[in-house]
This record gives structure tokens, C-alpha cells and sequence, in this order.
């Protein structure tokens, strides 16, 4: 059919995602402060959440902009960039971990194993604090590091009209993957699932990384249905590119409930005392109502929810469900983490709201900034136009 | 034109995809309802430009998905808890996690299978397995390089005139106009013969009958009953002899059966090595059996040779030598104890050996120790 010749008019973002980022950011800033002074404990299990979700959504962006390289996928192309400014939430990840690090006694129990403990003690090569803070350096550069040579022969590429840099892409993006897999896994381990030390599932990098991109997809689809809606990419992006997108969340939510089930039946069925003490603590008083929630929230509403074609197709849905998943993202790292915490039973408050608003400040403004100076369409990647004319 | 025949419908053949889909939306606009197009493979946008609705093939795999994950979940729930409820690994006996995969499964094979089964059958009609168009000039054309939209004669609009006016309105290239088959025409619909029914009756009177026979009479028949029917008692068998019953029953109180000796010296191995005494004489058949059992169960760890180099060694704390002066010097009776209950590392093997094969390892140990401290009698 006819080949679609695009055109593209840099269009500022409107002052409001500036505005509104801002707002929340100090808002969320000042709520995250006063938690510290009062309560640094629930404060920096609370930290633990926001970072994981920020590594969810920076990291997981990353991974999509390298799986985008890998198998040669042109639907995405026309809007990669929204992937690549959501990847530069990278950058915040020391912001939310140094806080961490310096609490690093009053979270995590490894640190001050008792002599008498064994277990631990054999542990203790892994599960100690300089190595601790070497993973997590060594993590963030490996990931830096991709990222800035990706996206930067990416926006060199508007200018230069070079396609080997696609081919350049497509190298770094097959180192990066292999590498995101180890890196993702070890940080699941490190910072949510060494919260229970004695506790263990093989399964749990993968858990992690289920949400982890569920996550990026779920972001990335917001800027994306609500930038193409006004007109901020070029002209021919349809119902096709919407679908796909919908796709994608569709199967990885049911990735994520094959994976949780994986992990919760095995644990279950076997009833081995140190593996089931992790849902023991979530069935445990009020926090029944959080794991059975965690179910309909992160699998059954955004199921049916985006079960049907129409719902993948129609922006309005797709929208309402993005911001869903992205909820029940944040939700599943909560009951991950805050059981840890408060043992009795749900720990709900003014301090639980402060780094959601803190995070979705920072990328609100990480977006704004690089929308600022770059483009928001690779306008010379040779997969352009025909990311452009794709139909189902 | 022929007379006689039945017109099916007009069709016009064109060159490029631009230009059916054109044709289309405007034989769309004009009013035709009862059309189709054929094209050599699937036409991006040709849905919109036909107004097609979504399939309903969906909701087919919906509706039998959920009634596969119903009729299983209810099946599981009849089984294990209401008609022969088992307690399995300590877990209630509705346990919902452990049936989820095979809830899952049946969910997605039933969806899977009944969505073709519908679309062959139901959307695609498939026992009639002819079609007007089939074998037509027509046909070949559009199933090659070109592309064709087919108007049909029942459509309410249609007339020979104003459509073939319309085909060359939108420039088609060929307007060629399709007939029945005369057989297709006087076609009757066989199924309902009377000499067909009976066929159905008849076959269906003959598989049930060779089924019914061969499951319930045949496999009861000498040869083929393969031993089934036998008068021995099968665990969990009621049995019409005991007043109770059961098939299984108790020992009589106070008797013990046969070759299940009860162990009397349990904790006490010194006592045992003083009381115990071997009732097996040395023999070639005891010490034959002593070394296959020796090899088998005393080996992995103790070595062939008893001295305790062996397979395993290095990886436990290292077995004992068998030929030392404190197992020379024992009893029958005392190693006895020893396989009986285990010593430190090792268990006991009073499950895998017999009390006879325990002493006829013992006889065969104990030529195994002469072997290495020999007499000067033993050479002549």
C-alpha cells in the first residue's frame, strides 16, 4: 500500500508535566523527610518499595529499548523514545539507594548475624555489607553504562543519519540482555528477598523481573497513549500499534500470575518449615486481606480488564489499565517488602504516601527534561517508517 | 448468457489491492449485503472497508474455556472430597492450589479444541464441502495474482444491469458471471435418507455391541482374563467370610507370622552378642547368599573386602575396616545387633534384610576376616 512520508514538528511538552512533576516531587520530598525524622525504620522499608519500583521502571525501560534491538521489532519504533527518556530514571537510582545504604543495619538482619547462628553465619560470603555495596555500585554501572551508549547512538542518529549505529544498537543490546537477566535476579535477592535472610525461592529473580516489566510497559504505554493522543508523534500511529502495546501487558500479566503461582503452589505443596514462613507472615492478621487482594489487583482486574480486543484498541481503557498495572506493580512490592516491618498486621499511612509522590514526580520531570532536548521520534532509525505503516 | 441455469453472482476481477478495497467500500456504500471478496492472501484494511464485526469465534473459546474450567473444578471436588475423600500430605480435602494446573490445562484444551471444532463446523461449514464458485475461472484468477469481489444474485439490490453497470464504475477489469452447478442445484440433502439412517443405526448398533463385548464379556473369557479373576483377596476387598467384612484382617492376638521374627534385644547389643546365638550353619548356599547381600547392602561403604575402602569413602566419615581385632573378636550375636539397629552413621538394615540373610552376612563376614588372617591350618 501507499508508503506513508512522515512528518515531524518537534512539539514543546506542555508546561504542565512540568508543574505537576514539580509539585509532586516536593510534595512527596517533604512527606519522605518528615517519615525519616519520625519513624527512620518504616521509613526505609518504605525506600526499599520506591527503589525497586524506580529500578522496576528505569531498568525494565532499558531492557524493552534492548529486546526492541534484539528481534527487530519496527511497532515500536515510532515511539521508542518514550522507552529511552523512562530509562533515564537510571540515573536517580544512588538517590534512593543512598539513604539505604546508610540504614543499612536497621533493615537488613544479615548485617549483624549472631555467632550462634549457622545459618547465617554460611551466608555471610554473600550476604555482607561490602559486598553488598559492591553489587549494588556494580549493578547500577552496568546498567548506567548501557544505557548511556544505547541512547546516546540513538539520539546521535536524528543528527548523523548513521544506520550502522543501529547495528551498534543491536550489539550492546545483545550484550545487555544476558546481563540484565544476572544483574535484575541479584538485585531481586539483594534488596527485597534478603529483607527475610533465612528465607529462599529459586523463583524469585524471575517473580521480580515479571513485574519489572510489567512496570516499564505500563509506564512507557501511559506517555505514550497520552502524547500520541495529542499529537506528539507523527501521523499514521493507529489502533494496530495501541493493540500490541496491549498485548504486551496482557501476556505479561499472565506471566506474572504463572510465575507467583509457580512460586506460592511449590512452596505449598511441599510445606518445608523454612520455605513457608514467607506466607505465614502474609496470611498473618490483617495482611490476609493484602495477599488475597494482591490476586484480584495484579491478576484478575487487568485480566479481564484487557481480556478483549476493543479494551487493547480504545486509548481510554488502555490508559485506565496502564495506570492500573502500574498500581499493582507498586502494591505487589509493598506486600513484598512491608510484612518485614510491621508483623502484626498492615502498615498503612501518611508515611506510605510519600515515596509513590516522590517517584512519580521524578519521572514525570526526567521525562520533561529529556523531551526538552531531544526529539520524541527517532526520526532517522531506518525501522521508522515501517514501524510507522505496521498493521496486524 | 445460457438460459436454464441459475445465476449464483457477478463478479469482477481486479488488477491491484488499491483497487478492490476502492471497489469494495463503494459496493459498501451502494447497499450490496450479500458480497465477497477473494483475494490471493490476507489485505490489510479490507475488514474496515467491508465493515466486518469482529469474529465470533472469541466468545466460542470463552464459553468453553469457562465450562472446562467448571466441569473440572467440579469433577476434582466430587472425586477427592465428596465420593472417596483421601487425606493427601496433610492438605485439606478441597485443596484449590494443587488443581489450578490441571484446571488450567483442561481450561485451555477444551477452548483449544472446541474453537476449531466450531470453526470448521460452524463458521466454515464444513459437510458441505462445495461452494458455486469453486473450479470457476474465477476462482483460479483470484487465488493466482488477481484480486476479485463477488456480488450475489439473492442480495435484496441486486440486478444484472445496475451491477454490472457498477463493476465497470469501479473499473474492473473482467466481469464474468457465475451459475450453479446443475448437480449442486438438484442436490437433496443425503443425510436425511431413510437408507442412510439405517446405515448410522447399524453401525452405531455394532460398535457399541463389539465394545460391549470385548470390555465386558471378552476380557472375562480364559485366555484373555490376563489372571483377573482370581479368589485370593485384594487389598481392601470386603470379604464375605468374616462377619466384619474386611478382606484385611488383624494377627491373631498373641502370634506372630511367620518369618517375622520380633527383635528382643533392642538397645542392648552387649546382651545380644552374649544371648543371640547362630542358627545358620556354614554352608556353600548360606555363604553364597551372605556375599550377594554383603555386596549389595554392605559394600557401598565397607568395601568388598571389608576393609572399609569403598566407593563412598571420603565422602562421609570413613566406614570402619571390618577386620579390625574388636570386630574379629565380637560375637555373631553382637554384629548382629549392630545390622539390626545401626551404629553411629550407620542405619539399620533390619527393613532390607531378613533375619536369616542378616546371619548368612555374618558367616560370609566372617570368612571374609579369615581370609585375611589365616591360619597355618587353613593352607594344608
Amino acid at each position: 500500500m501507499s508508503n506513508s512520508s512522515f512528518e515531524y514538528l518537534k512539539k514543546e511538552l506542555s508546561p504542565k508535566v512540568r508543574t505537576i512533576g514539580s509539585a509532586l516531587f516536593v510534595a512527596g520530598l517533604i512527606v519522605v523527610v518528615l517519615g525519616y525524622m519520625i519513624d527512620p525504620v518504616r521509613s526505609a522499608y518504605n525506600n526499599i518499595v520506591g527503589l525497586t519500583f524506580l529500578i522496576s521502571v528505569g531498568v525494565g525501560s532499558l531492557f524493552l529499548l534492548a529486546l526492541e534491538y534484539v528481534v527487530g521489532a519496527v511497532w515500536s519504533t515510532p515511539f521508542r523514545r518514550v522507552t529511552e527518556f523512562l530509562a533515564a530514571n537510571i540515573y536517580l537510582i544512588p538517590l534512593l539507594a543512598i539513604p539505604l545504604l546508610l540504614n543499612v543495619n536497621t533493615i537488613f538482619h544479615w548485617t549483624h548475624p549472631e555467632p550462634a547462628d549457622k545459618t547465617m553465619i554460611n551466608k555471610a560470603p554473600y550476604l555482607n555489607v561490602t559486598f553488598f555495596v559492591i553489587r549494588v555500585a556494580l549493578f547500577w554501572l552496568i546498567w548506567l553504562c548501557f544505557y548511556y551508549f544505547i541512547s546516546r547512538n540513538s539520539v546521535k542518529q536524528d543528527t548523523s543519519h548513521d544506520q550502522s549505529l543501529t547495528k551498534l544498537n543491536i550489539k550492546l543490546s545483545t550484550i545487555f540482555i544476558p546481563l540484565f537477566a544476572i544483574t535484575i535476579s541479584f538485585a531481586a535477592i539483594d534488596w527485597l528477598m534478603s529483607l527475610s535472610p533465612k528465607w529462599f525461592s529459586t523463583i524469585f529473580g524471575v517473580y521480580y523481573f515479571s513485574g519489572t516489566v510489567l512496570a516499564a510497559l505500563a509506564a512507557g504505554t501511559i506517555f505514550i497513549v497520552l502524547l500520541n493522543e495529542k499529537g506528539y508523534f507523527v501521523k499514521g500511529l493507529s489502533s494496530d500499534h495501541y493493540y500490541s502495546l496491549g498485548a504486551l501487558l496482557f501476556a505479561f500479566t499472565n506471566f506474572w500470575a504463572y510465575i507467583a503461582f509457580s512460586q506460592y503452589l511449590l512452596i505449598w505443596y511441599a510445606n518445608l518449615p523454612e520455605e513457608t514462613t514467607w506466607f505465614i507472615v502474609r496470611w498473618q492478621g490483617s495482611w490476609k486481606i493484602i495477599s488475597i487482594g494482591l490476586v484480584f489487583v495484579h491478576f484478575l482486574i487487568p485480566y479481564f480488564g484487557l481480556l478483549s480486543q476493543p479494551s487493547k484498541m480504545n486509548p481510554k481503557r488502555l490508559l485506565w489499565m496502564s495506570g492500573w498495572i502500574l498500581f499493582a506493580h507498586y502494591y505487589d512490592l509493598y506486600w513484598m517488602t512491608m510484612p518485614n516491618f510491621g508483623k502484626d498486621g498492615v502498615v498503612l499511612g501518611w508515611i506510605e504516601i510519600g515515596f509513590p509522590l516522590l517517584i512519580i514526580g521524578l519521572i514525570m520531570l526526567v521525562f520533561n527534561f529529556k523531551a526538552k532536548s531531544q526529539n520524541l521520534v527517532p526520526i532517522s532509525d531506518p525501522k521508522l517508517k515501517r514501524g510507522i505503516d505496521f498493521r496486524l | 448468457m445460457i438460459s436454464g441455469k441459475i445465476l449464483y453472482s457477478y463478479t469482477g476481477i481486479f488488477d491491484t489491492p488499491d483497487q478492490i478495497i476502492h471497489a469494495t467500500e463503494k459496493a459498501v456504500e451502494s447497499g450490496y449485503t450479500k458480497y465477497d471478496v477473494n483475494t490471493p492472501y490476507p489485505l490489510h484494511g479490507m475488514d474496515k472497508a467491508m465493515k466486518l464485526k469482529p469474529s465470533k469465534l472469541g466468545y466460542v473459546a470463552l464459553v468453553f474455556g469457562l465450562s472446562g474450567t467448571l466441569a473440572t473444578l467440579l469433577t476434582i471436588w466430587w472425586m477427592s472430597a465428596i465420593d472417596y475423600p483421601i487425606v493427601i500430605g496433610g492438605k485439606p480435602l478441597f485443596s484449590f492450589p494443587a488443581y489450578v494446573p490441571i484446571v488450567f490445562e483442561v481450561t485451555v484444551l477444551s477452548a483449544a479444541i472446541m474453537t476449531v471444532v466450531s470453526m470448521l463446523f460452524f463458521f466454515f461449514k464444513l459437510p458441505n464441502n462445495s461452494h458455486p464458485l469453486h473450479g470457476t475461472e474465477y476462482m483460479k484468477k483470484v487465488s493466482a495474482d488477481k484480486y476479485g469481489i463477488s456480488i450475489q444474485a439473492d442480495d435484496p439490490k441486486f440486478n444484472e444491469s445496475s451491477v454490472k453497470k457498477f463493476l465497470e464504475s469501479v473499473h474492473a477489469t473482467e466481469i464474468i458471471p457465475i451459475y450453479w452447478d446443475e448437480e449442486e442445484v438438484n442436490h437433496k440433502n443425503k443425510i436425511l435418507e431413510p437408507k442412510f439412517i439405517m446405515f448410522l443405526i447399524v453401525v452405531a448398533i455394532i460398535t457399541s455391541g463389539v465394545t460391549y463385548f470385548s470390555f465386558n464379556k471378552l476380557m472375562y473369557m480364559v485366555p484373555f482374563n490376563w489372571m483377573m479373576d482370581q479368589p485370593k483377596l485384594s487389598a481392601q476387598q470386603q470379604s464375605p467370610i468374616f462377619a466384619d467384612g474386611f478382606g484385611m484382617r488383624q494377627p491373631v492376638a498373641g502370634t506372630i507370622a511367620r518369618g517375622s521374627m520380633v527383635y528382643q534385644f533392642k538397645g542392648q547389643p552387649d546382651l545380644a552378642g552374649v544371648k543371640l546365638v547362630n542358627p545358620i550353619p556354614i554352608s556353600k548356599e548360606s555363604l553364597a547368599l551372605g556375599q550377594v547381600k554383603f555386596d549389595i547392602y554392605c559394600s557401598p561403604c565397607h568395601g568388598y573386602n571389608a576393609d572399609g575402602v569403598s566407593r563412598l569413602r571420603g565422602q562421609f566419615p570413613n566406614p570402619p575396616s571390618l577386620h579390625s581385632d574388636k570386630v574379629r573378636n565380637w560375637s555373631d550375636g553382637r554384629i548382629f545387633a549392630v545390622i539390626t539397629e545401626g551404629q553411629n552413621t550407620m542405619p539399620s538394615y533390619s527393613s532390607q534384610l531378613s533375619f536369616d540373610e542378616r546371619w548368612a552376612v555374618i558367616n560370609y563376614l566372617r570368612a571374609l576376616q579369615r581370609a585375611l588372617n589365616a591360619k597355618e591350618s587353613d593352607v594344608q
